[in-house]
């Protein structure tokens, strides 16, 4: 082929890339308008449940899929950042429930109409609409809820004679854990884990990280020095030093949990409902023995005091509807799609990811797929959010720096620190 | 024996018009010269002034980018805060110990490596330059998830093939104290980054004239001999641009760490300070003010070496 031919081609071929981008930026071409959902990393579901919008929209609108970087840190950063530019291409965002009061306050949501409000939270439990809710009003439109429940081995735990069918405390499970010689996973890593682990624990004592919120960063009280805070601290460091945690602890995420569990040594561990999945596909896939997922089973999340029920971690996505969309409109209309019970039972058991509907747990197919549907709808219904505030990096940045690593926290010492950082943080007297 | 070095060239002084007029030939010159290199000068200025007097000029404000409504301007007040912070000084000191050490070695490994290339069979020689040059071309977020999943406790090889050395068993938690995360992250950083130091010590080898390498030959100086009495001294320049260039790319270190440790357990470089503040926290002027600072001690390193070490960097090209 001649040079001159060779670069003909060329042309042409930079010619066609140009024409068919500056088409799909006219967008004013005939065709629907095209909707930009973007979503956290997951296992394809939400590009399906877009395309399945995108057919009953039968012409209206039609969905596209971005996704977003895989931790919801990276995921908030880089939302952040486009919606501070006033970004117009985001029209639908999967959020982490602790970013939506910062994006609600900033003005970065979309108000959500009254009754499309009251259509989305009808029969949704209760966390979620804790976590979609900013200023007493529905900011987000809850999608999927997540929460964390304490899985265990039930060999191991009927031979440590221990009953799950009651509550169980965190000291129960070390006393169980140190008797067979087997692994308790928690997330003690330097990440926002564990300040999900935190949480759930001084919200089980009893307490809160934030005690008393307000808009001005400098009036936020903290409740770490109260004696659920120290109590939490307690519980944290008895995990930590009862000999029946990974060496690695210190960096154990969810993941590194999971792994911990389908091994010899697995018994305990408090962990999101993916770890059934990924268990059964092990075994399918013949990388696990198939009698270890069977003798999996989970249980509501360990209580800090035996009197006390216990707090769970909630998690999830909600999706926020962009304020500077050009079609917020239709970004509400495919947002009430995305979530409709359909589609959060095609969610749940195509991904692991639960319902925020409780409807969805007596679904026969859920139920099937994920037999502990029932605990993980009881878990979501006591599940406390982390602390709702628009400053929630700075506080859960501290939270990570001072109660990290856990086998070092201190309860007489840890909360003041902690409390000293994170209100001169709030205050911009001190790096993070 | 001492330094052997070419004795220097008497160089030609131009011929010029008497000084205060300018003829206009040279005044044409000049002319083309800003023709040729305004461009450039222009994309400079567009692409590195701008920012660095941006980020100047919002490191004054006290400024949220969720906030904009509430920026208001307190002067110095942000430096106050990062330098009265015991965290800026640690991220420093990190900052500088794997400064030293990563350059330190790769400078050895990668004068070694130079030599390798430039003493390679020539039939091997290209094969040997491109099997050098690869971790230098792997990005280096690849490189820090590759290393650390080397080490990790649960995906990795490290502790189970080094499980003869002292200190190292399968339990071994390498990044869950400061030292052995500072440890992996340097690893990573030497191996990624010798080749970049030997390409330039390869350049400089390539300067040392042969001739008097024979006369030292001649003279039945040992290889050893001619290495510090020959080679070195007469790539001098070499190394000092070779060190000056790592030395200012390892002071911003930031990949590895963000992948490896995410700054725990202490491994916070002075980078990973600034994109705290400014990219997660979203403090813009408290972010601007660390990436200031941060900014001047490049130029206090950068001037340390050009003044302090009389690095002449025209001489590294071959223009002296």
């Amino acid at each position: 082929m001649s040079n001159r031919r060779r670069r003909g081609l060329g042309g042409g071929a930079a010619a066609l890339v140009l024409a068919s981008t500056l088409a799909a930026c006219g967008g004013d071409d005939g065709g629907p308008p095209t909707l930009t959902w973007y979503t956290n990393p997951d296992s394809g579901g939400q590009a399906e449940i877009a395309s399945r919008c995108t057919d009953a929209a039968e012409g209206r609108y039609q969905i596209n899929t971005a996704v977003l970087p895989r931790d919801a840190a990276g995921q908030r950063e880089q939302l952040v950042r486009r919606l501070a530019a006033e970004d117009a291409s985001i029209d639908i965002m999967s959020l982490d429930p602790p970013f939506i009061p910062e994006f609600a306050q900033a003005g970065f949501l979309a108000p959500v109409p009254e009754d499309l409000a009251d259509r989305v939270t009808e029969g949704v439990v209760e966390s979620a609409i804790e976590g979609s809710t900013w200023d007493d009003e529905i900011v987000a439109v809850p999608f999927w809820a997540n929460t964390q429940v304490l899985w265990f081995r039930k060999s191991v735990a009927e031979a440590a004679g221990l009953d799950m069918t009651q509550p169980v405390t965190w000291d129960q499970i070390i006393e169980a854990a140190q008797s067979q010689d087997v692994l308790i996973g928690a997330q003690g890593a330097r990440a926002e884990s564990l300040t999900v682990w935190f949480n759930a624990l001084i919200e089980s004592a009893g307490g809160s990280i934030i005690e008393e919120n307000a808009d001005d960063p400098e009036d936020v009280v903290l409740g770490l020095e109260s004696d659920a805070g120290r109590r939490a601290v307690e519980v944290m460091r008895a995990v930590a030093d009862s000999g029946q945690v990974s060496s690695a602890f210190s960096t154990e995420n969810e993941d590194a949990s999971a792994t911990g569990f389908e091994g010899d040594r697995g018994g305990f561990q408090v962990n999101y409902p993916f770890v059934y999945p990924r268990g059964v596909a092990a075994a399918e896939a013949g990388t696990l023995d198939p009698s270890v997922p069977e003798d999996y089973d989970a249980a509501v999340y360990p209580r800090v005091d035996p009197d006390t029920p216990a707090a769970p971690p909630y998690g999830g996505i909600n999706l926020g509807i962009g304020a500077y969309s050009a079609n917020v409109d239709l970004a509400f209309e495919a947002a009430e799609c995305i979530v409709s019970e359909e589609n959060q039972a095609y969610y749940f058991v195509s991904n692991g990811n639960p319902a925020s509907l409780a409807s969805v747990y007596d679904d026969p197919e859920v139920l099937e797929a994920f037999p502990q549907a029932p605990v993980i709808r009881e878990s979501l219904e006591l599940a406390a959010p982390r602390p709702q505030t628009p400053y929630y990096s700075e506080v859960s940045g501290g939270l990570q720096r001072e109660y990290h690593p856990p086998s070092s926290v201190d309860p007489q010492s840890t909360p003041e620190a902690a409390t000293s950082l994170i209100t001169a943080v709030l205050a911009g007297d001190q790096l993070l | 024996m001492t330094q052997t070095t070419l004795p220097p060239v008497e160089k030609t002084q131009p011929v010029s018009a008497p000084h205060g007029t300018i003829s206009d030939r040279s005044r044409a010159e000049r002319k083309l010269g800003w023709l040729l290199a305004g461009p450039a000068f222009l994309v400079m200025l567009a692409v590195t002034a701008y920012p660095i007097l941006q980020a100047v000029y919002e490191s004054l404000f006290s400024y949220r980018l969720t906030d904009p409504d509430n920026r208001s301007f307190n002067g110095l007040a942000n430096y106050w805060v990062v330098l009265s912070d015991s965290l800026w000084w640690t991220s420093l000191g990190v900052t500088m110990l794997i400064t030293v050490i990563t350059v330190a070695v790769e400078l050895v490994l990668g004068f070694a490596l130079a030599m390798v290339m430039a003493k390679a069979l020539k039939s091997i020689r290209p094969v040997v330059r491109a099997a050098i040059l690869i971790p230098y071309a792997v990005i280096t977020v690849v490189s820090a998830f590759a290393w650390q999943f080397a080490f990790d406790i649960n995906t990795g090889f490290v502790n189970s093939w080094f499980a003869w050395l002292p200190g190292v068993s399968g339990d071994t938690d390498w990044f869950g104290g400061q030292g052995t995360s500072l440890f992996v992250i340097c690893l990573a950083e030497i191996w990624k980054t010798t080749p970049f130091i030997s390409l330039l010590l390869l350049a400089g080898l390539a300067q040392v004239p042969e001739v008097l390498q024979e006369a030292a030959k001649v003279d039945g100086a040992t290889w050893w001999q001619r290495l510090w009495k020959v080679t070195l001294p007469n790539m001098k320049a070499a190394i000092m641009v070779a060190l000056l260039f790592r030395t200012l790319d390892a002071f911003r270190v930031f990949d590895s760490i963000f992948i490896m440790t995410n700054g725990a357990n202490n491994t916070e470089s002075v980078s990973f300070l600034a994109y705290r503040q400014t990219i997660s926290r979203l403090e813009i002027g408290l972010g601007s003010a660390v990436s200031v600072l941060l900014f001047l001690c490049v130029v206090l390193l950068a001037a340390m070496f050009i003044k302090g070490f009389k690095v002449d960097l025209a001489s590294a090209r071959g223009e002296g």
